[in-house]
């Protein structure tokens, strides 16, 4: 009996001590997979009491999952999910503000506004265009400067996009020709690609991916991927059309009701602290902190300049009506001929 | 004075309450994995977006979404194609293997059951290394017409080939041979035979088999997903409101909408059964297979070309998945199996898909076989077991994604007691054996059927105790079938796509969902990589379901053999 109660007493200790030691955060996040890895070891080196579960999937899926969630949030933090979509989730007051340590180093320009911010960004991605080199000499196809040189009817049928709704790289691409041709010109700037359009795939880097395999020549997708294919070996040249270039930040944010938030707290500092935009650094040209990034060998050194002046609180308050209209004019595309 | 031939009404003795009582238990599992959660997602099509009861509205406003009548419209037409494609095939395919003195017939019948250990994904897969803009044969389909009508078509028809052949093959395997003479003696050459004996005996079948094809096109979403390029489809719909959109309603609507035709062939398919009745008189000849070398040739080279067809769409994303990086690399590699930088969830995702087939294919036997034994040789059955042997029949025509849905909206209903399965790999086990529960169930009934009625009643008289009974007689002189189910639960769990596909977490990741998240992500030679896993391990599953039966079946089955 003694001996029981012992054991009963010792085994309560080490579960609950063990409850105290691995905390393990749901972390929703549209990262890239092969990313993640590098992040979450970085990370639970440097705060090995917490351990990440990620659930990973395009910008468009995590956010409507969130949305859907809202009434009983499964995740604990949002990382590396886009801030145009962080700020439909503030708007439904579903993130819980928090300053984390590193705050003051950042640049301002990535982080929300109020005090403290909702949401806090990690790094900018951006639009880039992914042309295969090798199918095109093949085809003869010249390779396009600038987004118009898409709408050429040499290229119908060899281009692939990835779908708006689901990706946020697809959501970028829409919401810069809108903002740079205008409402109305953008979308008929986009009725006009949706002709030479072969697919609009699930995820924004297929379409590099893709262009890279040959199997469609161009894809438009972001730099990160379209950089990381080429050094792979890939036959293909990154094309960053000269009116302009989409973007968002990626970010993190925490989520409202969070039953973690002690451990959630940490990954937002990790996620604002020096160590991790070094890494942050080595996948994007552009990151949070100012003065860590390097030069890219693939990337223009004037990478800032050519993205496109565009307010994300529009992107935010739009997303709706924008996606709905896209889904109208152009999903179910009948069978490319 | 009473008849001696009538029974006398015995109590039940203690073991044969239990049974009973087991028997409701299993009633209930039933009821909780298959008819609360369809249940459920009638009550769901009901809803407003934001929870609120609706009515018939939403129903109204999907059905009235353009989107909707070009999906229906498309899955429609891929259907109709496909089933026009498969049936005529397959009979050929059939009567190759039943009637004709076919050389090398059971590796034939082997090369043709072979897409059964593939998921839907596979021949999209495959179907874009060979006629994509890259493919070994693009020149085929010009310009990528291969993303869309066409590729879904020849995919579905690689995944439903094997069903509709196991049909056909049971409804030519008999005949008449006295017909045939008879025919033959009138002066009726060999079409017009065919035309007025061998078809109309087969109609059935080929009315079976035309439902089984139809049903599996209109409700898979893994060729869609993979080849269909902009090409609208119902569930590939359906999985985009859910998925994409968390719009579970609409998904809901879409789910009930992919029911009419399942549960349309299932009519069918019951009706059909009840009219047939007996074809073979006990006086018919048995059929001689044909010999004449002409016909022998012929049918070689027919069974070769399909079965080649075949083997070349599973052999393609085998291949690939060893190619560096096709076209420009062609150098063979084992890279694309290491999993850690694409979706998916990697080996943790294939360990999962183990676990999940294992314990799919334990739980599901012991369960089927408890069922169906129950209700077919329980004195005691009564009620339970008529409405045991009911519902076992339902899940034949509730499709993959219909149920998994159904089990979103059941299980992860806060207030539902059973509320702590959802997210676990126990409800993925779950929705697994109420999937593939039919076929189980009514291949245990038949193998059950073969065996005397009396052994129970004797036993019993003898104060055998019922279970022992089950154990020493009825278990092993079905072992066959018992082995056949766990193969089936094992083989249909690591394949699945449909049914799970609302259902795993980050912890429960399975392969073949693995597949589909790697192809969406670009990554189609790890999507390969991971399809060719899962072809391994059910092809392995097969040959050591096979070998242990044929081990047990010599100490076992030895009362089969003629003396």
């Amino acid at each position: 009996m003694h001996t029981l109660r012992t054991l009963l007493a010792a085994v309560l200790a080490t579960t609950s001590l063990a409850a105290l030691a691995d905390t393990t955060l749901t972390v929703y996040t549209a990262l890239e997979a092969d990313q993640l890895k590098a992040y979450q070891q970085k990370f639970e080196q440097e705060y090995p009491d917490v351990k990440l579960r990620w659930v990973r999937d395009s910008t468009g899926i995590i956010t409507a999952k969130l949305l859907a969630e809202k009434a009983n949030p499964q995740a604990d933090v949002v990382m590396g999910v886009a801030a145009s979509s962080l700020l439909v989730l503030e708007k439904e007051g579903m993130l819980q503000p928090y300053a984390p340590k590193n705050l003051a180093r950042l640049s301002k320009a990535y982080v929300d506004d109020s005090n403290p911010p909702a949401w806090v960004g990690m790094d900018v991605w951006g639009a880039a265009i992914c042309f295969n080199t090798v199918e095109a000499a093949k085809q003869g196809l010249k390779k396009p400067e600038s987004w118009k040189d898409l709408l050429k009817p040499e290229y119908k049928g060899k281009i692939v996009m990835p779908n708006p709704a689901s990706s946020g790289t697809g959501y970028f691409d829409v919401t810069a020709w809108l903002t740079l041709f205008g409402e109305k010109e953008g979308w008929s700037y986009m009725d006009k690609l949706h002709q030479n359009m072969a697919q609009y795939t699930h995820s924004g880097s297929k379409p590099c991916k893709q262009a890279a395999a040959g199997e469609f020549p161009i894809g438009i997708s972001f730099e990160y991927r379209a950089a990381k294919l080429k050094d792979g070996g890939a036959p293909i040249d990154l094309v960053f059309p000269k009116e302009g270039l989409g973007w968002d930040v990626e970010a993190t944010a925490i989520l409202k009701g969070t039953r973690n938030l002690a451990a959630a707290r940490s990954l937002a500092d990790w996620s604002a602290s020096q160590s991790a935009n070094e890494l942050y650094e080595k996948n994007f040209a552009i990151v949070a902190m100012p003065g860590i990034a390097k030069a890219n060998p693939h990337i223009p050194a004037d990478y800032e300049k050519r993205l496109v002046k565009q307010d994300l609180r529009w992107s935010a308050a739009n997303r709706d009506r924008i996606l709905a209209e896209w889904t109208r004019r152009y999903d179910n595309k009948s069978e490319p001929k | 004075m009473t008849s001696l031939s009538t029974p006398r009404r015995l109590a039940a003795s203690r073991d044969e309450t239990q049974a009973g009582a087991l028997l409701w238990l299993l009633l209930a599992l039933l009821v909780v994995a298959v008819l609360l959660p369809l249940a459920a997602i009638l009550g769901q099509a009901m809803l407003a977006g934001d929870g609120s009861f609706a009515g018939l509205a939403p129903l109204r406003d999907t059905l009235a979404q353009p989107g909707l009548a070009r999906a229906a419209g498309g899955s429609l037409q891929v259907a109709l194609a496909t089933t026009a494609l498969v049936l005529p095939l397959a009979y050929g395919y059939a009567a190759a293997l039943t009637r004709v003195a076919l050389p090398g017939r059971a590796l034939f019948r082997l090369l043709a059951l072979l897409p059964l250990l593939a998921p839907s994904l596979l021949p999209g897969i495959s179907l874009v290394y060979l006629f994509g803009h890259q493919g070994l044969l693009k020149s085929w389909f010009a310009d990528g017409s291969i993303y869309g009508f066409a590729g879904i078509v020849l995919g579905e028809a690689f995944y439903t080939f094997p069903h509709a052949l196991m049909i056909l093959l049971t409804a030519l395997a008999v005949g008449d041979a006295r017909l045939y003479e008879a025919a033959r003696t009138l002066g009726a050459g060999p079409l017009r035979r065919f035309a007025t004996i061998t078809l109309p005996a087969t109609r059935y079948g080929l009315v079976s088999a035309a439902m089984v094809v139809f049903t599996l096109v209109v409700t898979d979403f893994g060729v869609a997903k993979v080849i269909g390029g902009q090409y609208p489809v119902l569930a590939v719909e359906a999985y985009k409101q859910v998925i994409g959109q968390q719009n579970f309603p609409r998904g809901a609507v879409i789910g009930l909408l992919l029911l009419l035709p399942a549960l349309l062939s299932f009519a069918v398919d019951r009706w059909l059964q009840r009219r047939q009745g007996t074809q073979v008189s006990a006086r018919a000849q048995p059929l001689q297979p044909l010999r004449q070398p002409l016909v022998r040739l012929l049918a070689l080279l027919y069974c070769s070309a399909v079965g080649g067809a075949l083997l070349v769409l599973l052999g393609t994303a085998i291949a690939a998945a060893f190619i560096q990086q096709w076209p420009y690399q062609l150098s063979l590699t084992l890279q694309h199996f290491d999993f850690d930088l694409v979706d998916g969830g990697g080996w943790l995702a294939f360990a999962n898909s183990l676990k999940l087939a294992l314990y799919t294919a334990l739980a599901g036997t012991v369960l089927v076989f408890l069922g169906a034994w129950g209700s077919s040789k329980l004195r005691t059955a009564g009620t339970a077991g008529q409405l045991l042997h009911a519902l076992a029949m339902l899940p034949m025509a509730v499709p993959g994604l219909v149920l998994g849905l159904g089990y979103i909206f059941f299980f992860n209903h806060a207030a539902n007691p059973l509320h702590g399965l959802y997210g676990t790999l126990a409800i993925l086990v779950l929705c697994s054996v109420a999937h593939f529960y039919t076929t189980a169930h009514m291949t245990a009934r038949t193998a059950l059927a073969q065996l005397d009625g009396d052994f129970e009643p004797v036993a019993a008289s003898l104060k055998v105790p019922l279970w022992r009974t089950l154990w020493r007689v009825t278990l092993p002189t079905c072992l066959p079938a018992v082995l056949d189910i766990a193969r089936y639960f094992f083989v249909s769990a690591m394949t699945t796509v449909s049914a799970v596909i609302f259902l795993y977490t980050p912890d429960t990741v399975l392969a073949a969902v693995a597949v589909l998240n790697m192809d969406d992500a670009g990554d189609t030679a790890a999507a390969a990589a991971m399809a060719t896993l899962i072809v391994a391990s059910s092809g392995a599953a097969c040959l050591l379901f096979a070998l242990l039966s044929h081990c047990l079946l010599a100490r076992s089955q030895r009362w089969r053999q003629p003396l």
